[in-house]
């Protein structure tokens, strides 16, 4: 039995501790916001905050998050997840929208840290999340966007 | 693809029954309309009305609660199909954005054809234009039996109703009401057998921006969208092991390491392989890796992909069969001041949707019912009754919200279907399985770009106008054995093969193609853009080199050759014109031209490229000008293009699937590496205004990414790059 926080509340799981959070957070929670893209922490869908820090659920493990703080899109709150997921509404980020959770995770990420990110932060930050559509144009515009909507 | 199909389906659609739905839903009675089909058809429509008989289907449902929601009966991978329709039956409903929501159609080809295939699916970049006629209808039917509810309700005339924002109105009489009001008592009014449509000059959201009805829970988890995260009461979850090579058949397993694993309830043979049963996906996975078997290669393709190509550079030296000539182009050639000879060669490409295949099915007794991302929803039908020996009215497909597609899941064969019906009916169970493909399997599954050569001799006259054409195109045909082969395979052409290069804008006085189709055990698919993935590249760079031989500005020698072709001529022009092409780049930029016809829309993209010390090379940033007819969503299709251009970019920089003794190396994102945030352009998306029919927006951004790139690395290293992916110089 590994004890959590998982948006806010205490949860219990008993399950494999060798099984990924990702899959954890899906099939054993009901939790399917966080998604499966490549399973090899190269693609960023799986991205959660582990006490704030954006994290690929994929490569973290029950095992692991013993008294962990985790926070998915179901759960990300605060100025900077509100600014970008109105940003992402304005500007019409999504297509297909299944990598969109990774990518408002580590947008919000980044904003959390970098309230006024350069091209260059938000290169740095939001490469390892990749969009097959390729929204990537309004990604970057919308991260710019919510930094105003924040700084405002 | 299927675009030939257009005059031919259309003058096959037949009217039917009359059919007038209404409906229950928890939240009430309400209004379930259609149209009249199609356009084409209009007068047998009308001598059908006459003895009551004829088409009206349904794709509008209208609540108490006044929400709208459209039926759409394309699947929505991302390419705002939904949204595009409910903008359609919004605009003659006038209704609101807000009231307007989507939901996908069941399989049914009477009622939700393509009618552009002839069967329910997406693709080809024709979802809004085959509907565009049809879901006009169908919300110009919807307000006037709105209208007349209230004119019976409020005893007053028709014709003095108005609506806007969805709210029905007589200023007269002082009275107004929302749509919602009136949704039951519409629902007995006799629909009008030819409402009219709206004038252009009447649009209040065609050619504006109408916002994406997805949006909003995309932006939030995509809670319940997508087949991936469907969970059913008592579900199973399934893994499949496949042949490692493609056609290998399973002679022996042994998954007693599986069987002992927790959490798995059954391990069954199918002629895919091995399927384990698991009470998680993850698990499945696991057991799946654990179980080992031997495999007959004896009838597998077995040839590494560098032999292929070899193979095809031989065939490519000799005649294959003529798929359009005019003129003389030989003796063109001849006489030609100026000959270029060149050889291309594109790799086979993999589409790397980002949801991976998944597909929950439960099947009890003579009834199955499948939940997933449908993209050719009543051939997906149809093979699934055929495999499970039911008949197809006893196959229900509920489709889902796609995570991506790019062509992957319109799979004529419908492979994956199969395999997950075989999976419920060897397993014997009438609990819901919901089968998922890993990234590897969906990497190494196949149905991939085909790997194609083309050689090309090219000559110019004296006054630098082209002499002659001679293009030979190598690879495999991707309808072959479908059953789109009797339709679009015509004398052995594949159509596909040759898009792109056939019928080519430009005026080439002696032209001669020629394709050689081969017989290679890769199974492979439409790719965004299909055909024109590779022959818009072979003719964009060989006109680029053409320009350079003749000495000659590459957008005015393409110009020259564009006599005939006004709409091709003009997105050239204006694209040269916002980017600048006048004047000099910035120091350290280089640009490239390339402008393409596909899907009947046409996109011309000039790309900006910077250089570093180590001769890498990043695009910088890209100028599009694009006719697509009318623009419905003119911010969609910027969407559109910006994602299309992305999506070859992505390609040409450093995708290529590589079999070594017929397995594929790349199995994930590691090796088969996409394109990211820090490769991508700054975009700019002219748009033409138009008054012609919309056509297609998903797939034309993609085939001018390459070519224009190219060229620019040309214009910066003086290096032509006729081998894809460009990494395999040294330039990324």
């Amino acid at each position: 039995m590994v004890k959590f926080n998982l948006n806010g509340e205490e949860r219990e799981v008993d399950a494999d501790p060798n099984t990924p959070l990702l899959w954890v957070l899906r099939d054993h929670l009901d939790m399917t916001g966080t998604k499966f893209g490549c399973g090899i922490a190269m693609c960023g869908a799986c991205t959660v905050h582990w006490d704030g820090v954006p994290t690929r659920s994929c490569q973290m493990f029950l095992g692991d998050i013993e008294g962990a703080s985790i926070t998915t899109i179901e759960g990300v709150s605060g100025a900077a997840a509100e600014a970008v997921q109105a940003a992402w509404k304005e500007l019409q980020v999504p297509q297909c929208g299944y990598c969109q959770s990774g990518q408002i995770m580590s947008a919000a990420a980044l904003l959390n840290e970098t309230p006024t990110p350069t091209d260059d932060d938000i290169d740095a930050a939001m490469d390892g999340n990749v969009c097959r559509c390729v929204t990537y144009v309004r990604i970057r515009k919308a991260i710019h966007r919510a930094s105003e909507i924040m700084n405002a | 693809m299927f675009h030939q199909l257009t005059k031919r389906t259309f003058q096959n659609a037949k009217p039917t029954r009359r059919t007038f739905l209404k409906f229950s839903a928890g939240a009430g009675a309400g209004l379930l309309v259609g149209a009249y089909l199609p356009v084409a058809t209009s007068s047998q429509a009308k001598a059908a009305t006459a003895d009551g008989e004829m088409m009206f289907n349904p794709f509008v449902r209208i609540l108490p609660d006044s929400s709208i929601t459209v039926l759409s009966k394309h699947l929505d991978k991302g390419q705002g199909t939904a949204s595009g329709l409910c903008t359609l039956v919004a605009e003659e409903m006038d209704a609101s954005p807000e009231q307007m929501q989507a939901d996908f159609a069941p399989a049914n080809n009477e009622f939700y054809r393509n009618l552009f295939f002839g069967v329910q699916g997406t693709g080809g970049s024709t979802a809004i234009p085959n509907s565009w006629e049809q879901y006009r209808k169908a919300g110009a039917t919807a307000r006037a039996m709105l209208v007349e509810a209230a004119a019976e309700e409020w005893d007053v005339p028709a014709s003095e109703i108005a609506i806007s924002n969805g709210v029905l109105r007589h200023d007269g009489i002082g009275k107004q009401a929302p749509f919602g009001t009136f949704a039951e008592a519409a629902s007995s009014v006799t629909p009008p057998a030819d409402p009219p449509l709206k004038t252009p000059d009447q649009w209040v959201y065609i050619g504006k921006d109408f916002p994406r009805v997805d949006v909003p829970a995309k932006s939030k988890g995509s809670i319940g969208l997508f087949g991936i995260d469907l969970k059913l009461p008592d579900m199973l979850y399934a893994a499949t092991l496949r042949s490692p090579r493609f056609g290998g058949k399973l002679v022996s397993f042994d998954a007693s390491a599986a069987e002992t694993m927790d959490g798995v309830v059954q391990v069954v043979e199918v002629p895919q392989g091995v399927a384990v049963l698991a009470n998680d996906t993850w698990t499945a996975f696991q057991a799946r890796d654990a179980v080992t078997a031997e495999w007959d290669f004896s009838e597998a393709e077995n040839r590494s992909s560098d032999a292929i190509l070899e193979e095809y550079r031989a065939l490519a030296q000799t005649e294959g069969t003529v798929f359009e000539e005019h003129g003389d182009a030989l003796a063109g050639l001849e006489e030609a001041e100026t000959i270029i000879e060149a050889e291309y060669s594109f790799p086979f490409l993999a589409h790397a949707m980002m949801e991976p295949f998944d597909l929950t099915v439960r099947l009890e007794g003579d009834r199955a019912t499948f939940w997933f991302a449908s993209q050719l929803q009543t051939v997906d039908q149809a093979v699934a009754a055929q495999v499970l020996g039911i008949p197809a009215e006893n196959v229900t497909i509920n489709t889902l919200w796609a995570g991506g597609s790019f062509g992957r899941r319109t799979t004529p064969d419908a492979g994956y279907i199969v395999e997950a019906a075989m999976i419920a009916r060897n397993a014997g169970t009438s609990r819901p399985i919901k089968l998922t493909w890993s990234r590897e399997d969906d990497m190494r599954g196949g149905y991939y770009r085909p790997l194609v050569v083309h050689r090309v001799r090219a000559g110019l006259k004296t006054d630098g106008t082209i002499a002659g054409w001679h293009h030979r195109i190598v690879g495999q045909s991707i309808l072959k054995g479908t059953a789109f082969e009797a339709a679009l395979v015509q004398d052995g052409i594949d159509a596909t093969s040759t898009e792109g290069v056939a019928e080519s804008s430009y005026a080439i006085p002696n032209f001669r193609g020629e394709l050689h189709t081969t017989e290679v055990g890769v199974p492979v698919l439409w790719w965004r853009s299909v055909g024109h993935t590779h022959t818009a590249y072979a003719m964009e760079t060989m006109m680029d080199e053409l320009a350079e031989a003749a000495g000659e500005d590459p957008v005015a020698f393409r110009l020259k050759h564009l006599a005939d072709a006004p709409r091709d001529a003009h997105v050239l022009r204006l694209a040269a014109e916002k980017s600048g092409w006048d004047t000099s780049p910035a120091e350290g930029r280089y640009r490239g031209v390339a402008v393409h016809k596909s899907f009947n829309s046409y996109v011309a993209e000039i790309a900006e490229i910077s250089m570093d010390d180590g001769g890498r090379m990043r695009v910088e940033k890209v100028v599009c000008a694009v006719d697509c007819g009318i623009p419905i969503n003119p911010d969609n299709i910027i969407a559109q293009i910006e994602g299309g251009l992305g999506y070859g970019l992505g390609a040409v920089l450093r995708n290529k699937i590589t079999l070594i003794d017929g397995e594929v190396d790349e199995g994930n994102f590691d090796l088969y590496e996409p394109i990211r945030m820090s490769d991508m352009p700054e975009v700019e998306v002219h748009i033409v205004p138009s008054e012609e029919s919309p056509t297609g927006i998903g797939e034309p951004g993609t085939p001018p990414i390459g070519p224009a790139v190219a060229n620019a690395i040309f214009a910066a290293t003086g290096q032509r790059i006729r081998d894809l992916p460009f990494s395999e110089h040294g330039l990324v």
